[in-house]
């Protein structure tokens, strides 16, 4: 096997996730990410991985609880209208701090929507998505490699915090071909204990107890703190971002994943006419990186935010910068791509308005 | 318990019966006169003697055995409502040498839960599903369950459960025993000591059927519900023998020759 292959989004991460030492997926298949669950039946198996084609992503998302809560290094995957059946669940792993991988690649919705690519799920995954006051640690590749790069980061950052990660992608990273290395990883050298799980009682020890069940309010506002706590440390030790030709920019464009690949095109052209625009690429989409955004755009005069979306994490921008310049956005939904020249396109409206227009553009 | 030493005259007494080590100390919140209690001591009892304690793992759902992991000293995981036997399969996969049981009730099993129950037991899942059948929510305060008899008054049938607006009492242990996954399901109840003694017996066979990877074990527990029903504990005993058990027959439904 050669150190570099063309793969499938789908597929690398699939493969990633074996030389993570993923023990168990529990899943259902959906287009645009059924690849992964087919590329562990077959490869997954052979190497030894548990793969559990389920009853439905309700099933899949309490199956990873329960492996999770065995001690196990577990994940699932499914695209956005079973990543809303695992809601439930998800808050119930968040608040019982079980580790795990959860993938959403992301297709246009609402409803069933379509099956092409989207970044419509962001705010589900960042705010929790299901009941209660919990985070999903989120990374959002931008490419084929990092579909494979971010499934170690994933499984070790939620072995650290004992928290679920999501990997949001979209249904283009998932499906499209391109130049994939996978790194030294050795999972062993990764194990960390779990004396917490629940692998039987031995006579020396107290029971083991996975539960989200505090129902006396002085304990669960304890455990709601605790949480709050862990989300903080996150945020201070894990924000992680990309910026590119950021250092003179007047004009600032943010985006993640796809949208940011779009992105980087429209300033490479927008600098080859002389405009000092740079690119924010968020690469946790929480913790979010508002202290940098915050920073640039003191030095800035505007800030264009793109996504694949009616305007989610234009929200997390716009509170980053906090009235320090207009904040505009451009976006495209229901499975449809932006062109590079569509972003330069309002990235112009945005630089014409700056005097008069202070908030919104869209 | 120290409570129950101190009473006069009990130390000049002979010590014939106790409650099995693996049952904690903490104090039962079930209601006077509930099946639960009686459940969860045949369970650890049968834990116990098999001496597999350090080798089991439950799962109790939402529902009134919510609390089960405040009695049973096993390492345990509450689940979603509905998900137990979900929990279980996740469980299991990765500890196949170790004991699971779920420990569900009729609304968790039959209502919220079902596909996760149909599933798990055509899978055949290695696991014991404790089902308790009580034919009402106890947690939530008396609302109808799948369960709930024909004519039978909850909070949510006021004026007693009808085939045009709810459908009929659903039997579970029936339609699992019909899937090629499970290896024994059979039906039992506690209202009486004997009848205690036969669910001690078909917990014991299936741990045993556990052990030998045998496939889905299931045990339905005709339960009562005093507090739900809004009656004595003697009074609901008798009314779940002479109501329930016509519907839910006790004795083995699938069991191996």
């Amino acid at each position: 096997m050669s150190d570099i292959q063309l793969m499938k989004g789908n597929e690398a991460l699939a493969e990633a996730a074996i030389r993570a030492g993923c023990q168990a997926y529990f899943g259902y298949p959906i287009t645009p990410q059924s690849e992964i669950l087919e590329y562990l039946a077959e490869e997954g198996r052979e190497r030894g991985m548990i793969v559990l084609q389920a009853e439905s992503e309700v099933a899949s998302i309490n199956m990873v609880y329960g492996a999770a809560g065995a001690g196990a290094r577990v994940m699932t995957s499914s695209s956005s209208p079973g990543i809303s059946l695992m809601q439930e669940g998800l808050s119930y792993i968040a608040s019982a701090e079980l580790p795990c991988l959860v993938v959403n690649v992301n297709r246009g919705g609402p409803g069933l929507g379509t099956i092409q690519p989207s970044q419509g799920d962001y705010f589900q995954a960042t705010k929790g998505g299901g009941h209660g006051d919990y985070r999903l640690i989120v990374l959002a590749p931008a490419s084929v490699q990092e579909m494979a790069d971010f499934v170690y980061d994933a499984f070790d950052l939620a072995d650290k915090y004992r928290n679920p990660v999501m990997i949001l992608a979209d249904g283009a990273l998932g499906q499209m071909m391109e130049r994939v290395s996978f790194r030294e990883y050795d999972p062993s050298a990764h194990r960390i204990p779990k004396p917490w799980a629940t692998v039987g009682k031995p006579k020396t020890r107290e029971r083991n107890i996975v539960t989200s069940l505090h129902i006396q309010p002085e304990k669960m506002e304890q455990i709601n703190l605790r949480l709050q706590e862990k989300y903080r440390k996150i945020k201070k030790q894990e924000t992680r971002f990309e910026l590119v030709e950021t250092d003179d920019a007047e004009y600032l464009i943010v985006g993640y994943g796809l949208a940011a690949r779009i992105a980087h095109r429209a300033v490479e052209r927008a600098r080859a006419e002389g405009i000092k625009v740079g690119l924010v690429r968020p690469i946790t989409l929480y913790p979010f990186p508002d202290e940098v955004i915050h920073d640039l755009a003191r030095r800035a005069r505007g800030a264009l935010v793109v996504e694949m979306n009616a305007g989610q994490m234009v929200e997390d921008v716009r509170l980053a910068v906090n009235g320090l310049i207009p904040v505009s956005f451009y976006g495209r939904m229901g499975g449809m791509i932006a062109s590079p020249e569509e972003v330069g396109t309002a990235l112009d409206a945005l630089m014409k308005n700056e005097v008069t227009q202070h908030s919104e553009a869209y | 318990m120290e409570q129950e030493l101190s009473t006069p005259g009990l130390e000049t007494m002979e010590c014939v019966y106790a409650p099995t080590d693996l049952l904690t100390d903490t104090r039962f919140h079930y209601c006077p006169g509930c099946s639960h209690g009686v459940v969860h001591r045949v369970l650890m009892e049968v834990v116990d003697e098999m001496g597999i304690q350090e080798q089991t793992i439950g799962v109790a759902p939402v529902g009134c055995s919510v609390f089960a992991y405040n009695y049973l000293d096993v390492d345990m995981q509450e689940a979603a409502h509905g998900r137990a036997s979900a929990v279980a399969t996740g469980i299991k996969r990765i500890l196949p040498d170790k004991f699971v049981f779920s420990y569900q009730g009729d609304g968790d099993l039959a209502a919220i839960g079902t596909a996760e129950t149909i599933h798990t037991a055509n899978r055949g899942e290695n696991i014991l599903v404790v089902f308790i059948n009580n034919a009402i929510y106890g947690m939530t305060g008396g609302q109808m369950a799948p369960t709930t008899l024909l004519g039978m008054k909850t909070s949510t049938s006021p004026a007693g459960r009808t085939v045009e607006t709810a459908g009929y009492p659903i039997k579970m242990a029936d339609i699992v025993a019909m899937l090629p996954g499970t290896y024994f399901v059979t039906r039992q109840s506690v209202h009486t000591p004997n009848a205690v003694r036969y669910l001690k017996k078909a917990v014991t066979k299936a741990f045993q059927y556990q052990k030998e990877r045998k496939g889905t074990c299931f045990i339905e527990v005709v339960s009562n519900c005093p507090s739900g029903w809004k009656m004595t504990p003697i009074q609901a005993n008798k009314w779940l023998e002479q109501n329930m058990l016509p519907l839910y027959p006790l004795g083995d439904i699938k069991a191996p020759k």
